[in-house]
């Protein structure tokens, strides 16, 4: 696929940090291959939409409405791995709970594989669970204080019923050998690991009830850096050996480059760019994507100097609040570029040119 | 764990003490609690009588070893009783939220603003003095702070990431609740349980002090109560049984202080 030379050099030095971390087979590249070995699962999600309701103030004024997620629709293809990347409070988070069917759909339709999850219920969504895990953000929060290691990764079969309660524990250790913890550590309480380490069972975890999707909520960014290069390294070794799909949130772009094989940007809520991680890095359309990618610290800003591009301004300001947001392109109060029809009119997600989707009135 | 606790091995070895004594106490020294035995108010040493006696002339080591019974079982009955009731409204209210808290907690809050000695009374009054209805009694009036204990930490645990991650894993919502935020929410609930046992055997001390108790057993309140016009007198009456109350719930605390720390798996060594 279309690879340009600059990313492989930021997965070098990804790959590199893995390796000092002895985290095994960082052998570098990822084969191009593993889709056509994919146990993973497709995801199709349409015009998902996630609304929360606030409190009723007066009864004679209707409640205020936050649109955490305002018409989310994107595709995964099996055993691929899709970037949602946005500042804080963007509805990365709230997108990704949703999938799992742990924050209240307000409309819209997921799909994964051949099953359409956001319409199963009760038990049906209770043995669907199996197929679709999650990784979360903070491993210091993600795992109970009170349960041991093996029996925190042994709960989702334990609840789901998967397997003889004997064979259990087995798949646990082999669960823990996967991701690189011994069978040693099973007895011990997650206050005794590391954060790497606890990011690792919140993995095995994840892996117990072999997932066809693992959606990771910013997994690695409560790790400091050489650690987030031994789980990045961790979870592209998984996709390859299991074709896992990944849907990857993050806030950060190098992390994104890293793994990712397509990626959306988005903002208060929207999709406002969406493209394959080569189109999306060398040929940004937004501009809120191409301001995300100039606040990115470089590393060969000497070297760089002869093509430097026209860098566009810093943003300034915040997002205006998802409860009433104004008229028009969310962005346009930020955008150094924003029109009078910026104001006036959303702009819808359009295909601009192989793929690549954009949000925004200024670009043809 | 718990055994390196020195003052918890404190408590538990005060509290075996005090059980021994009011439930093996009677085979080595039997006798009839209400027999009058000897002059009344004999100061405790005299004529063989290690308590002394009290206004009827009877012996205190008696009535202290089976009132202790009644005492001890009323504490720990009527405290595992507002525990559970408490545990079961305050975990629904903070689990569920919505209407389900606004039920729960408005009901609790009924039971707040009652004055708890007095409705505890007619409680008592209207089903009768036996050692069940004193129980009761006593469970009923106390769970509320367990319950308002209980519901903040499930607001607060409820949002925590492995609450999710277990929902995540398809956990039902029974599960959630007392497999994975109620071990979590213990350690304020067990100091509160622990309170909750001495204010119980205080609580029975104030029925009975006011003639509320049952009058057919004996317990340390009652000791008390029924001593209580002579205390200038023979203030040794009313101070060995209030003394065992202190050390009763001294106990009580110190062991409750071990637990709670022996359960936080952070503070366990390997």
């Amino acid at each position: 696929m279309n690879r340009g030379d600059k990313l492989n050099r930021g997965r070098d030095a990804g790959d590199g940090g893995g390796d000092g971390g002895g985290n095994g087979s960082g052998s570098g590249n990822r084969s191009d291959g593993n889709g056509d070995r994919a146990a993973g699962h497709a995801l199709r999600v349409e015009n998902l939409k996630v609304h929360f309701r606030g409190a009723r103030r007066s009864p004679f004024r209707r409640p205020a409405v936050v649109r955490a997620v305002d018409g989310v629709s994107f595709q995964v293809g099996a055993g691929k791995t899709f970037g949602l990347v946005g500042e804080s409070g963007c509805g990365k988070t709230t997108t990704a709970l949703a999938l799992m069917r742990l924050a209240p759909l307000t409309a819209g339709r997921i799909r994964l594989g051949r099953r359409v999850i956001s319409d199963l219920d009760g038990e049906a969504l209770r043995a669907a669970r199996r197929h679709f895990q999650m990784v979360f953000q903070d491993p210091y929060s993600s795992l109970d204080p009170r349960k041991r290691a093996a029996d925190i990764v042994r709960e989702p079969l334990d609840l789901m019923g998967i397997g003889a309660p004997a064979e259990r524990r087995g798949r646990a250790l082999e669960l823990f050998a996967q991701v690189g913890l011994s069978a040693a550590q099973a007895a011990l309480f997650p206050h005794q690991f590391s954060g790497g380490q606890r990011q690792r069972i919140g993995l095995a975890r994840a892996l117990a009830t072999t997932p066809g999707l693992i959606v990771c909520d910013e997994p690695v960014s409560a790790l400091d850096v050489a650690i987030q290069a031994q789980i990045l390294n961790l979870l592209a070794r998984l996709q390859r050996d299991l074709g896992l799909t990944y849907l990857f949130i993050s806030h950060d772009l190098g992390v994104v480059q890293n793994i990712c094989d397509d990626i959306a940007v988005m903002y208060l809520g929207r999709i406002v760019e969406q493209a394959s991680r080569a189109q999306l890095f060398t040929r940004p359309l937004h501009p809120y994507t191409q301001a995300l990618l100039a606040a990115v610290p470089r590393m060969h800003g000497a070297r760089d100097g002869g093509s430097r591009r026209a860098r566009p301004a810093r943003l300034a300001g915040d997002p205006p609040s998802p409860i009433n947001p104004p008229p028009g392109c969310h962005f346009a109060g930020r955008c150094p570029r924003a029109e009078a029809q910026c104001r006036r009119e959303s702009p819808k997600l359009r295909s601009i040119a192989g793929g690549h989707l954009v949000a925004c009135h200024l670009v043809d | 764990m718990f055994f390196r606790n020195h003052a918890a091995v404190a408590g538990l070895a005060l509290l075996v003490f005090i059980l021994l004594f009011a439930f093996l106490g009677p085979a080595l020294k039997p006798g009839d609690p209400f027999e009058m035995v000897w002059s009344p108010f004999s100061p405790p040493g005299s004529d063989g009588f290690w308590l002394g006696t009290d206004y009827l002339g009877r012996d205190i080591v008696t009535l202290m070893m089976a009132g202790g019974q009644v005492s001890i079982a009323i504490g720990l009955a009527a405290a595992a009783m507002s525990v559970v009731i408490g545990v079961a409204v305050g975990a629904f209210a903070g689990y569920y939220g919505g209407l389900v808290e606004e039920a729960l907690m408005r009901f609790t809050e009924f039971f707040q603003v009652l004055p708890t000695l007095l409705f505890s009374m007619v409680i008592v009054a209207l089903f009768g003095a036996s050692l069940l209805t004193v129980t009761a009694a006593i469970g009923v009036v106390s769970w509320t702070t367990v319950a308002r204990v209980t519901r903040a930490e499930f607001l607060r645990i409820r949002e925590l990431e492995f609450v999710t991650a277990a929902r995540a894993g398809s956990a039902r919502d029974l599960y959630l609740i007392f497999r994975v935020i109620l071990p979590n929410a213990l350690p304020p609930i067990i100091v509160q349980a622990n309170l909750m046992v001495g204010s119980a055997i205080l609580f029975e001390a104030a029925l009975s002090f006011l003639g509320l108790s049952d009058p057919n057993v004996v317990s340390w309140g009652q000791v008390i109560g029924s001593n209580r016009p002579y205390v200038l007198d023979a203030g040794f009456a009313v101070a060995i049984p209030g003394l065992a109350i202190f050390f009763t719930v001294l106990a009580i605390s110190l062991i409750g202080d071990g637990l709670n720390d022996a359960l936080n798996p952070k503070l366990r060594q390997r």
